[in-house]
C-alpha cells in the first residue's frame, strides 16, 4: 500500500513538473525568437546571469523564498543589466562584446557572493536559493506552478497580441517608425518580456543554460521556415518536445537533474536541424554545391570537346581523352570522371579510347557554347566591353543563363552569326 | 595577517595577474565572450578527463579541457561559417550545449567524480592553504605554484608575442600583408586561454574566470591610449581585487571568488565615475 501511493506522489510531481518545465520552455521559446533575430542571444545569457543577485537580495529583504518578491528582485537586476550593457557600450569606449561579457561576470561574482553569505547566514529556509543556479524543476510545487504558469501564459498572450509590431521592430525598425509606431514603448516591452522570459525559465535550467532555452528552439527552427510565424510555432515544438523529453529523461534516472537534460535535447535538435535539414541545412548545402560543381565540370567537357572538333574541322569525330585535355587545362582525373558520367547521361559515345558526341549530347554542347558567345556578344555590343575582356565573365555566365533570358538575348541581339572573336555561334541543327 | 591569508590572496593575485594580461588582448580583439564561451565548454574535457585518469592534477586534465575548449572554437567556427547561423547564436548554443553534457557526467558519476557543481562555479581558493607539498625544506601550498608557474607562463609569452599580438590586435589585414603569420598567433593565444581557464578551474571556478579576464582589462582599457600601460594597469587592477576580494569575504563570510569579481566590478565602476566627473569620453 505505501509503495503503490509512493508511487502514485511520484508519477504525480513527473507530471506537474513536465507541465511547469513546458510552459516555462514555451513562453521563453516565443519571446526568445525575437531575441534571435535581433541578435541578441549574448545579451539574453547577460541577463540571465545578472538575475542572481537580484534574487538574493530580495531574499535577504525578505528573509524567506516568496516567489513573487524574489521574482521582482529578478525582473529588477536583469533590467539594470540590460541598462548598464546599453551604458557601457554607447557612452563608453568598450565593445559591445566586452560590455557584455563585464556586466555578465561581475553581476554573476555578485551573486555568488551574496548567496554563499546567504548559505552561512543558517537561516533554514534557503535551502533551494543556489538551485537557481541550474534550476529546479524537480522541487518545483504546485504553488510555483500555478504563478509560473500563469505568467508563461501571460507572456504568450502578449507576444500573439503585438506580433506584428514586434515582427516590424526586429526586421525593419525604421519602417516601424516612420509609419508612427511608438518604438520606444515596443523595445521597453520586448525588453521586459524577455526579462520576464529569462526570470521564468530559470526556474527550469538554472542561470548558466537560461540562454539555451531562449535561443536554441528558434536557431533549431529556423532551417525550416521563412516567416517568422511558422519558425515561432516550430520553435514552440522543438521547445515542448525538448521540455517533455529532459523532464522524463531525468526522472527515470535517479539523481539527473532535469535542465541540463532539456539543454542537451535541445541542442541535439537544433545540430541535428542545423546540419541535416533539407534545403538549409549544412549537408543538404554541401549535396548542392557538390552537385552545381559536376555540373558546370561536364558542361565544360563537353565544351572542350566541342572546341577540338570546331579545330578539327569534325564535330562527330572520335577523339581521345588526352586529345581534349589539351584543348583546356583539366586538373588531373577530372576528365575521365567527367566522360563517365556523360556516358551514363547518353552524351558521349565510347568506342575503344576513343570518344563522339551522341545527338543529344552535341545539343548540349551547342547549347552551352552558344550562350557563352551570346553572353560575349551582348557584353561587347550592348554594354560596350573590349573584346579581349569578355571572355572570363562568359565563362561563368554559360552556366547560369536561363532559357528565358536566352531567349530575350537573341531577340535583343537579332540572331547573330558570329561572336566579337569571329567563332560562329552554333544554333540547333 | 595569517600565512593562510597570505597565501589565498598570493594564489588570487598571481591568477588575476596573469588573467589581465591575456584578458588586454581579448578586450581589444573584441573576443570576450568567446572567452566565456571557452571558460564553460572545458568543463565536459575536465569531467571525462578526471574519469580516464582519476586524479585531479594530471596533464590528463589539461588535455581533456584543451580538447573540448578547442572543441567549443571548432563548433562555433562550424556553425558560424558552414552551417551559416548568426555568431551570436553559434557561441550560445556551442557552450549552453556543453557546458550541460558537463554537468550531466557531473551528476551521472557522482560517486567517482571528486567535482561538484558548485566548484565548477565558485572555485574552492579557500581551500588552497589546505593543500600543502613539501619543496625541499619548505611546505607551500600546491595551487600557489601552479597559479605562479602560469603567471611566469603568461609572461613570457606575452612578452615573446607582443609584437604579434599588437598587430593581431589592432590591424590584422596589415599583419597579414606584412607576412605575420596571423593564424599562428591567433590559435597560440586562443591555447593559452584554454589554459589559463583550466588552471584556474579550482581555483576561482570556470565562470568567474571570465571576469577576471574581462573586467580589469576593460577597466584599464579605459584609462589607457596605449598598449603597454593597459597591461600594467590591468595588472594592477586584478591584483587590487584579489587583495580587496579577500578581505570583503572575510568580513561578510561569503566567496573569495565572487568577492573579487565583485571588487573588481566596483573598481569600474569607480572609474566609470570618475571619467565622468572628469568629463572624459
Amino acid at each position: 500500500m505505501l509503495q503503490i501511493s509512493n508511487w502514485w506522489i511520484g508519477d504525480s510531481s513527473l507530471w506537474l513538473v513536465a507541465g511547469g518545465t513546458l510552459l516555462l520552455s514555451i513562453s521563453a521559446a516565443v519571446v526568445g525568437g525575437f531575441t534571435f533575430l535581433q541578435k541578441r542571444s549574448l545579451v539574453g545569457d547577460a541577463v540571465a546571469h545578472s538575475i542572481l543577485p537580484g534574487v538574493g537580495i530580495a531574499f535577504l529583504i525578505r528573509g524567506e523564498k516568496d516567489p513573487w518578491f524574489l521574482l521582482m528582485g529578478a525582473l529588477l537586476s536583469g533590467w539594470l543589466s540590460l541598462l548598464l550593457m546599453d551604458y557601457l557600450n554607447k557612452a563608453t569606449k568598450l565593445s559591445k562584446d566586452t560590455a557584455i561579457a563585464t556586466v555578465l561576470s561581475v553581476f554573476f561574482g555578485l551573486g555568488i557572493l551574496i548567496i554563499t553569505y546567504i548559505q552561512q547566514l543558517n537561516t533554514g529556509h534557503q535551502s533551494g536559493l543556489d538551485e537557481f543556479l541550474f534550476g529546479q524543476a524537480a522541487a518545483m510545487q504546485q504553488e510555483d506552478l500555478i504563478i509560473y504558469g500563469t505568467l508563461a501564459v501571460f507572456l504568450i498572450l502578449v507576444v500573439i497580441l503585438f506580433f506584428k509590431e514586434f515582427k516590424l521592430l526586429s526586421f525593419n525598425p525604421e519602417f516601424a517608425q516612420s509609419i508612427g509606431l511608438p518604438l520606444r514603448f515596443l523595445k521597453v516591452l520586448l525588453n521586459s518580456l524577455m526579462v520576464l522570459a529569462i526570470a521564468l525559465g530559470i526556474q527550469a535550467v538554472g542561470v548558466v543554460l537560461m540562454a539555451a532555452l531562449l535561443i536554441t528552439p528558434s536557431a533549431a527552427a529556423r532551417n525550416f521556415t521563412e516567416s517568422l510565424k511558422s519558425m515561432l510555432w516550430i520553435s514552440v515544438l522543438v521547445a515542448s518536445l525538448s521540455a517533455l523529453l529532459g523532464t522524463f529523461i531525468s526522472f527515470s534516472a535517479p539523481s539527473m537533474p532535469t535542465g541540463p537534460w532539456i539543454v542537451v535535447c535541445l541542442s541535439v535538435i537544433a545540430l541535428l536541424s542545423l546540419f541535416f535539414a533539407p534545403g538549409k541545412g549544412l549537408l543538404a548545402r554541401m549535396v548542392l554545391q557538390k552537385r552545381h560543381q559536376r555540373k558546370i565540370t561536364d558542361e565544360n567537357a563537353l565544351k572542350a570537346l566541342y572546341h577540338l572538333g570546331e579545330h578539327k574541322s569534325a564535330l562527330a569525330g572520335w577523339y581521345r581523352q588526352a586529345e581534349v585535355e589539351e584543348i583546356r587545362d583539366f586538373e588531373a582525373g577530372v576528365i575521365p570522371a567527367a566522360f563517365k558520367r556523360l556516358i551514363r547521361k547518353g552524351h558521349l559515345l565510347r568506342r575503344g579510347d576513343r570518344y563522339q558526341f551522341s545527338r543529344a549530347g552535341l545539343d548540349e554542347a551547342r547549347r552551352i557554347v552558344r550562350l557563352h558567345r551570346l553572353w560575349e556578344m551582348y557584353l561587347n555590343q550592348r554594354l560596350r566591353l573590349k573584346a579581349d575582356h569578355i571572355h572570363p565573365n562568359a565563362e561563368t555566365m554559360e552556366h547560369i543563363i536561363s532559357p528565358e533570358i536566352e531567349a530575350q538575348l537573341l531577340e535583343e541581339l537579332d540572331y547573330p552569326e558570329k561572336d566579337p572573336h569571329q567563332s560562329p555561334i552554333p544554333y540547333r541543327s | 595577517m595569517s600565512i593562510e591569508a597570505i597565501y589565498i590572496i598570493i594564489t588570487g593575485a598571481l591568477v588575476a595577474a596573469s588573467s589581465a594580461l591575456l584578458g588586454s588582448f581579448l578586450v581589444l580583439r573584441r573576443m570576450a565572450m568567446l572567452g566565456d564561451a571557452i571558460s564553460h565548454a572545458v568543463l565536459p574535457g575536465i569531467v571525462v578527463a578526471f574519469l580516464v585518469s582519476g586524479e585531479r592534477e594530471s596533464i590528463i586534465l589539461l588535455i581533456g579541457a584543451a580538447a573540448s575548449g578547442l572543441l567549443a572554437t571548432f563548433l562555433i567556427e562550424l556553425l558560424y561559417r558552414k552551417a551559416r547561423l548568426q555568431e551570436d547564436a553559434s557561441i550560445g548554443i556551442s557552450f549552453t550545449w556543453l557546458f550541460a553534457i558537463g554537468v550531466l557526467l557531473i551528476s551521472s558519476y557522482t560517486g567517482q567524480v571528486d567535482l561538484d557543481q558548485e566548484c565548477v562555479l565558485y572555485g574552492e581558493i579557500a581551500y588552497v592553504p589546505l593543500d600543502l607539498i613539501n619543496i625541499g625544506t619548505y611546505q607551500l601550498p600546491r595551487p600557489m605554484l601552479i597559479a605562479a608557474a602560469l603567471f611566469i607562463f603568461s609572461l613570457l609569452y606575452i612578452i615573446i608575442s607582443f609584437k604579434g599580438l599588437k598587430l593581431l590586435s589592432f590591424n590584422e589585414d596589415y599583419a597579414k600583408s606584412l607576412g605575420v603569420r596571423t593564424q599562428l598567433w591567433h590559435f597560440s593565444f586562443m591555447a593559452m586561454v584554454s589554459l589559463i581557464t583550466v588552471l584556474a578551474f579550482e581555483i576561482v571556478g570556470a565562470i568567474l574566470i571570465v571576469a577576471l579576464l574581462v573586467v580589469p582589462a576593460a577597466t584599464a582599457y579605459l584609462w589607457s591610449q596605449s598598449l603597454k600601460p593597459m597591461l600594467i594597469l590591468a595588472v594592477i587592477l586584478g591584483v587590487i581585487a584579489s587583495l580587496g576580494g579577500y578581505y570583503m569575504a572575510v568580513a561578510i563570510n561569503g566567496s573569495i571568488a565572487g568577492a573579487m569579481v565583485t571588487v573588481a566590478g566596483l573598481l569600474m565602476m569607480i572609474s566609470l565615475l570618475l571619467r565622468k566627473l572628469l568629463k572624459k569620453p
